[in-house]
This record gives structure tokens, C-alpha cells and sequence, in this order.
């Protein structure tokens, strides 16, 4: 008898080029048969009308702990997470202290094994405090479970040690994360332009992130390193991305919904929940990542869920912290960006939400194949619902949707081949 | 928003009786709480400030200084950045309206011990203050404030942002020695990028119909300037023989701190505005500084101390410009 069994959804399994109307059978944690299915189960979901995707895959989350457990902790993430429709979560290594070591990387996956929600899988840092001077010690960080390195909040400035870092970690197959800015160059606070320019704040320009990506390009090039670049914000970060891949290195990126979503404009009203690195971009720039989504130079969608406290965000602009959060409620604004505009269909939006990021850190994520792990989000693509931060899993309200009216939500979210959230239950 | 208001009309319906002669024709009902720049007012807004302004202008030449307007009011002053004559000079205005003033700066303060500005104001605001005078180092700190409290708030300057009382009294002075604002051409000179000066100057200038020109090195010049409806220009005597009045911006090292340019030296030689370069400009050419001046560096001893300067002429009107605003704001959060 299987343990779970989904009927008539419109399985879209990109991973394995599936999109039709059939059931999925999940026994003992693992996906048993993807096809008609008439045998019995100990719990059977009704899917009609529904999609049943691999689980949401998100590569970029703050889960604050250790350090500061009243913004978010790793079971809160996780929580978050499942009601967003995700089953893994990268936890980012910029927490106090940072996670340098073996012994922080056990501490998230412990932490997220208690917790028993979504996965949680560490990333470490590149350099040791995130100091941006000497190699963290990756050897015995991959080994302890973490599937990336980054130094995310800040890019690694020196060209000597983010070189290194990628024959290391290359050494290892492990991906290096970079959070594309070139330090000296952001000072500001805000996208670079005519807001900033008129609201009298310093801006971060385009060039910023651009200077970084393209002298990591040339990096990768030398070192066959796996590269990552994380939360792309402008086109020209798009087009250099694409120009590498056509050259054949090994790389990828992501863009979050706030950057496909949202312009500068959006900082006209000082309010700093828009506040968040890197800046929001121009439209012409939301225009172009949205394309680059839609053609696969972009192969994954992230939060870059940030959380931080009412307190600090509330601020001066200047002085708030940067940062937004949108696990639950992600899938709905990535439908919006992407699929209302007709730019993706439903399996190109799936794609780089399962099959890419599973990719990018090279684990069996992200796919419903036979044998795979049970991992399944179920879809209500007609759902419509108003997002009200008040409801929210997470420990923080740094969202600037409260209010946003979307289409589309997770219905049921499995880890493992155990339900771990149903929009019915609530 | 009401009605327009003619740029000629000097008197208005929400003028005080004790100020006013006779009212306006078409006269603008003032509906805002907060004055927290001038991107936010219309020309008929502008028009209807600098014309209240012209009636209290009238107040500081009678014997007793005072009018009952605010009486029962209180302001308080917030500043968390150092300031002179701006503070003095609300100080000045709110007492001459008969309002009760609370001074805070925040050195000495419990913004030392870490409150946020927020916070501050808040308790502050629990006193009983109707009305915010907030001077701060963070642009947007009005705004934060504005839209977190039930009193009125009026930008008394913020970050590189606007300094709205500075730009009102700018064209109330160029107005008053011009006879008008429309045709007007206008030179902003100096550190345009960090100036809150001049955004509020752009700002209000185009909207009542001057041209302007934004002169300085282009480290100090963002290009994007260009946006807000003013061309830019990085040498100041190409502009010289054109425009009508000079506004002679300051450096704001502690904006920057320094590396924008390569030394006071040269800024003084390429950006300064001296006797030599006054005998190119037009004979009635108006200098103005907001102040404070670094002497010989923006503007030479003979410049600022001419007969072209206006810059006391400036102090003067920006108690009339202060007074103006606190009633209005006053009368908008009624």
C-alpha cells in the first residue's frame, strides 16, 4: 500500500520533460510511480485542477540563526518555507558568527533536522569570518553537508582570493556563490539614477555589480570553478551571464521576485521595506531579467528572504538594514512576474524552481522520477488570494506585498514523502 | 488641491486677520499637514507660500513683533544635525507667531544612548507638539516622521535631500529684488550632489517657469540631475554673461569627506565666484549663498559683501518664509 497517493493533477516534471494530467504514488519517502494508479494508499490527495511539481527548490534564504533568533530561526525558515510551496531552503552562511566552519554547518543541519519541515541545507562561508582575506576551510565544511560557499552580503573584493576560492572549491565540485558588488563602488543606498538623484541618497550603480561579475568571469574561465552568481539586478549582469555560457563555462545565476517585480520607484516614499541589496533596478532592467528567466540564461528563481525586525526597518532609509522577505509568498509573485506576463509557461516556471537550482548545487533535487525523494508541491494555479503578512510563518514582516492581490499558491507541500503543510488545514 | 492662485496675489483667505488686508480673489485653501519639500507642492502651493510670506513679512517691521497666530501651539524644534541660522530663525518664527518652541539637538540627548530618531519624536510628540521642525543628517528622517506622527512635520533641512524653507526663501529674495520668477535664468553653483539646497531650488525655480543651470566639476554634478528639469553645465564662466542670479552652493565636506576633486585650490580658481568673474556677468547679476561661506573659496570678501549679494537679504526673508510655513502647515492639520 502506498503511503501517499496524488490523483489527477497535471504533473509537470521538467527534470524529466513530463506535463500531463496523471497520479503520483509515494511510498517510504520516495516517489514510486509516476503514472495511473489504481492501488491503494493510506492518504489520497485530490489534485484535479491542480499542478504537481518536484518541490520548490529556493538557493537563497536567511535564516538568521545563530545570531539573531528574533528575526527568523532555522525552524521558522523552514516553516515559512512549506507554506510557500518549498521543500529546500540554502541557508546563507552570514549569520553572527558567521558559518566558517564544520561546526556551524552541523549546527544548521541539526537545527533543521529538529525542526523536520522543509530542508535546510548550510552553505559556508568562502573566507573565514567573511573577512574576504583567507580561504574558510571548505574541505571539511563540504564533508559536514554544505552543498555551496558564499560570503553573501558582500562580494569577495580581493581578485587573489576569489580566484583561489574557485580552484578550491572547484577541487571539491562544490559551487562558489558570489554576491556580485564591488565594495568601493557601494556606498549608496538605492539603485543609481534620477530617483536616487531627486531623494538625495546615495546610489549603488549598475556597474557595482557588473565590474564584480565580469571580473569573476574571467576568473572562472582560468579555474574551471563552478560558479554562481546570485541575485542578478540588471540587464547588463544578464547579458555578461549569457555571453559566458555561450563561451561554456560552468556558470549560473538567480534573480529574486523583488527584481523582477519592482523598480527604484518603488524607494520614492523613503519607506524601507524596499530597501534591499543588491538595489531595485529600473524597468528596463526588470524587463530584461524577466526575459533572460524566460530563455534559460537565468536558471533559477530566489528569495533572498531577509528577515529583519520592525525595529530596524523602522529607520531612516539610510539607515535601515537592507533586506525583504517573501518565502510565503514567493511562488505567487514569480507566477505573477513570469507566467501573467506570458513570458514562461508553467513548465519553464517550475524548471527553474526545481530542476535548475537542484542542478546548480548538483544534488538529486528537483525531479518526480521513479526512486527520487519524495519532495512534491501541489498547485492551486487558479487560486486567488491577497497577501497578508500577518499570516505569515516567518518570524519578520519586511515584506512590501502585505496587500498584493495574486494567482496562484501552494496547496500542499511534501518533504520526504510526509505532508508538511495543507492550505486546508489552515 | 483648490484653486490656482494668481502669482500676483499677495493676500490670501488663510492669512491672519492681524496680517491681512484684504483677501485674495481666488484664494487657496492650504490642505497639508507637513511641508516636507517642494517636490511635493505645485506651483500654485509655492505661489500661495511666498505670498503668505510677503503679508508676515510686514509683521518684523511693527514694534511688537507678534502675532497671535500660533498662540497656544507648540513647536519644537528637532535638530539632529548642526545648525545656525536655520534654527534660529524658526525659532524666531514660531515666537513671533506667539507658539510655545521646545529645542532638542541631539547632542547631550538620548539619541546619544542610542534611541532612534523615531522613538525621540515620539516622545516628544506625548509633550503635547503640534508642530515638528526637523533638521537631520538621513534624507527622508521628515518623512519617517510625517507619516509616524499626528503633528504637522516641516523639513528644516535633510541629508542630501531638501532644505524646502532655504528654497522658498531663495525665490521669495529672487522674486522681491527681480520682480518674478518666470524667465528667470539661474545658475546653481558648486557641490550639486550633495546639496539639499539645490534640489529644492530646482525644483521650485522650474516649476514657476526659470531656467537652470547646475555648474560644478562633474564629481559633484550627478548627470542624472538632468532628470529633475535642469541642464548641467561644468564650467561656470560659460554661464557667466547668461544667467540672472548666481546661487553660490557650499562644499558639504562632511558629506563626502573630501577626494571629489583635487583641492580646495583648484575648486577656488575653476568654481569661485570672484571680482574678475562678477565684472563678465550681467550688471545687475544677483549673488546668493545660503550659508554658511568659506569665504575665498566659493565666493571672495567683494563678491559676498557687494552690492549684487543678497545673501543678508535672505536671512531676513526666511523668517517671513518660516512664519509662512508654520501657519500654513498649522492651519492644514486643523
Amino acid at each position: 500500500m502506498n503511503d501517499i497517493l496524488i490523483r489527477n493533477g497535471r504533473v509537470i516534471d521538467p527534470a524529466n520533460g513530463l506535463d500531463e494530467v496523471t497520479d503520483v504514488a509515494i511510498t517510504a519517502g520516495k516517489i514510486v510511480r509516476v503514472g495511473p494508479c489504481r492501488a491503494a494508499a493510506k492518504q489520497i490527495i485530490d489534485a484535479d485542477g491542480q499542478i504537481v511539481a518536484p518541490g520548490l527548490i529556493d538557493l537563497h534564504v536567511h535564516c538568521r540563526e545563530p545570531g539573531h533568533e528574533e528575526e527568523e530561526t532555522i525552524a521558522s525558515a523552514a516553516g515559512a518555507a512549506v507554506a510557500g510551496g518549498f521543500t529546500t531552503v540554502l541557508a546563507m552562511p552570514n549569520t553572527h558568527p558567521p558559518a566558517d566552519d564544520e561546526r556551524a554547518i552541523n549546527y544548521v543541519l541539526q537545527r533543521a533536522g529538529e525542526a523536520d519541515l522543509a530542508r535546510v541545507l548550510p552553505v559556508g562561508c568562502i573566507t573565514k569570518d567573511r573577512a574576504g582575506k583567507e580561504l574558510a576551510e571548505m574541505g571539511m565544511m563540504a564533508a559536514a553537508g554544505a552543498v555551496a560557499f558564499s560570503d553573501d552580503g558582500d562580494g569577495v573584493a580581493s581578485s587573489l582570493v576569489m580566484q583561489r576560492a574557485l580552484q578550491y572549491a572547484g577541487n571539491l565540485g562544490i559551487p562558489l556563490m558570489q554576491h556580485c558588488q564591488d565594495p568601493e563602488l557601494m556606498a549608496g543606498v538605492m539603485n543609481s539614477g534620477p530617483v536616487a538623484v531627486r531623494l538625495g541618497l546615495g546610489g549603488i550603480a549598475a556597474s557595482g555589480e557588473q565590474i564584480m561579475l565580469r571580473r569573476d568571469l574571467e576568473l572562472v574561465a582560468r579555474t574551471q570553478g563552478a560558479y554562481h552568481v546570485q541575485h542578478i539586478s540588471t540587464s547588463g549582469s544578464a547579458n555578461l551571464l549569457r555571453a559566458a555560457k555561450a563561451d561554456g563555462l560552468a556558470v549560473s545565476g538567480e534573480v529574486t521576485c523583488h527584481h523582477l517585480l519592482l523598480t527604484d520607484a518603488a524607494c520614492a516614499g523613503y519607506d524601507s521595506k524596499y530597501k534591499v541589496s543588491p538595489p531595485l533596478r529600473t524597468a528596463s532592467d526588470v524587463e530584461a531579467l524577466r526575459r533572460a528567466v524566460a530563455d534559460g540564461t537565468i536558471d533559477c528563481l530566489a528569495t533572498d528572504h531577509a528577515p529583519h525586525s520592525k525595529e530596524e526597518k523602522e529607520l531612516e532609509f539610510g539607515l535601515a538594514p537592507f533586506g525583504i522577505i517573501a518565502l510565503d509568498c514567493a511562488l505567487g509573485l514569480f507566477i505573477k512576474a513570469l507566467v501573467e506576463t506570458g513570458l514562461c509557461d508553467w513548465p519553464t516556471l517550475i524548471e527553474r524552481m526545481t530542476a535548475g537550482p537542484a542542478r546548480v548545487i548538483g544534488r538529486p533535487l528537483g525531479t518526480l522520477a521513479t526512486g527520487a525523494l519524495a519532495d512534491v508541491t501541489i498547485i492551486d494555479p487558479a487560486a486567488n488570494w491577497t497577501v497578508d503578512t500577518n499570516t505569515f510563518v516567518s518570524l519578520s514582516r519586511n515584506c512590501p506585498y502585505h496587500g498584493w492581490k495574486l494567482t496562484g499558491r501552494a496547496t500542499t507541500t511534501i518533504v520526504g514523502g510526509k505532508v508538511k503543510y495543507r492550505l486546508v488545514d489552515k | 488641491m483648490a484653486k490656482k492662485l494668481s502669482t500676483s496675489s499677495r493676500k490670501t483667505k488663510s492669512v491672519p486677520a492681524q496680517a491681512a488686508a484684504e483677501p485674495a480673489p481666488e484664494a487657496l485653501v492650504w490642505r497639508r499637514k507637513d511641508l516636507l519639500g517642494l517636490d511635493e507642492l505645485s506651483p500654485a502651493e509655492i505661489t500661495h507660500i511666498l505670498d503668505t510670506a510677503e503679508t508676515f513679512k510686514e509683521v518684523s517691521t511693527r514694534s511688537i513683533k507678534k502675532v497671535p497666530a500660533l498662540r497656544g501651539k507648540v513647536v519644537a524644534l528637532m535638530f539632529f544635525e548642526d545648525s545656525t541660522r536655520t534654527r534660529m530663525s524658526f525659532e524666531l518664527a514660531a515666537s513671533r507667531l506667539s507658539a510655545d518652541t521646545l529645542l532638542f539637538t541631539s547632542k547631550g540627548s538620548s539619541v546619544t544612548k542610542g534611541e532612534t530618531t523615531l522613538d525621540t519624536a515620539r516622545n516628544v510628540a506625548a509633550m503635547g507638539v503640534d508642530i515638528f521642525v526637523i533638521r537631520h543628517g538621513q534624507s527622508g528622517a521628515p518623512h519617517l516622521l510625517a507619516s509616524n506622527l499626528q503633528a504637522s512635520v516641516v523639513n528644516a533641512g535633510d541629508g542630501s535631500h531638501e532644505h524646502p524653507t532655504q528654497g522658498l526663501l531663495d525665490i521669495f529674495t529672487m522674486r522681491q529684488r527681480l520682480g518674478g520668477i518666470e524667465g528667470l535664468k539661474v545658475a546653481l553653483v558648486g557641490d550639486i550632489a550633495h546639496s539639499r539646497v539645490a534640489r529644492s531650488n530646482i525644483l521650485g525655480l522650474t516649476k514657476l517657469g526659470a531656467q537652470v543651470t547646475v555648474v560644478g566639476p562633474p564629481t559633484l554634478v550627478p548627470a542624472a540631475i538632468a532628470s529633475m528639469g535642469c541642464t548641467v553645465c561644468t564650467s561656470l564662466d560659460e554661464v557667466l554673461g547668461e544667467v540672472d542670479v548666481i546661487n553660490m552652493l557650499r562644499i558639504q565636506f562632511e558629506r563626502f569627506g573630501g577626494g571629489l576633486f583635487p583641492s580646495l585650490r583648484e575648486y577656488s580658481r575653476l568654481y569661485g565666484m570672484n571680482g574678475q568673474r562678477l565684472k563678465r556677468c550681467k550688471k545687475d547679476v544677483l549673488i546668493m549663498h545660503p550659508g554658511p561661506i568659506n569665504r575665498g573659496v566659493e565666493i571672495t570678501s567683494d563678491v559676498a559683501d557687494g552690492p549684487n549679494s543678497c545673501i543678508l537679504q535672505q536671512v531676513t526673508n526666511g523668517l517671513a518664509i518660516r512664519m509662512a510655513v508654520l501657519y500654513l502647515v498649522s492651519q492644514g492639520n486643523e
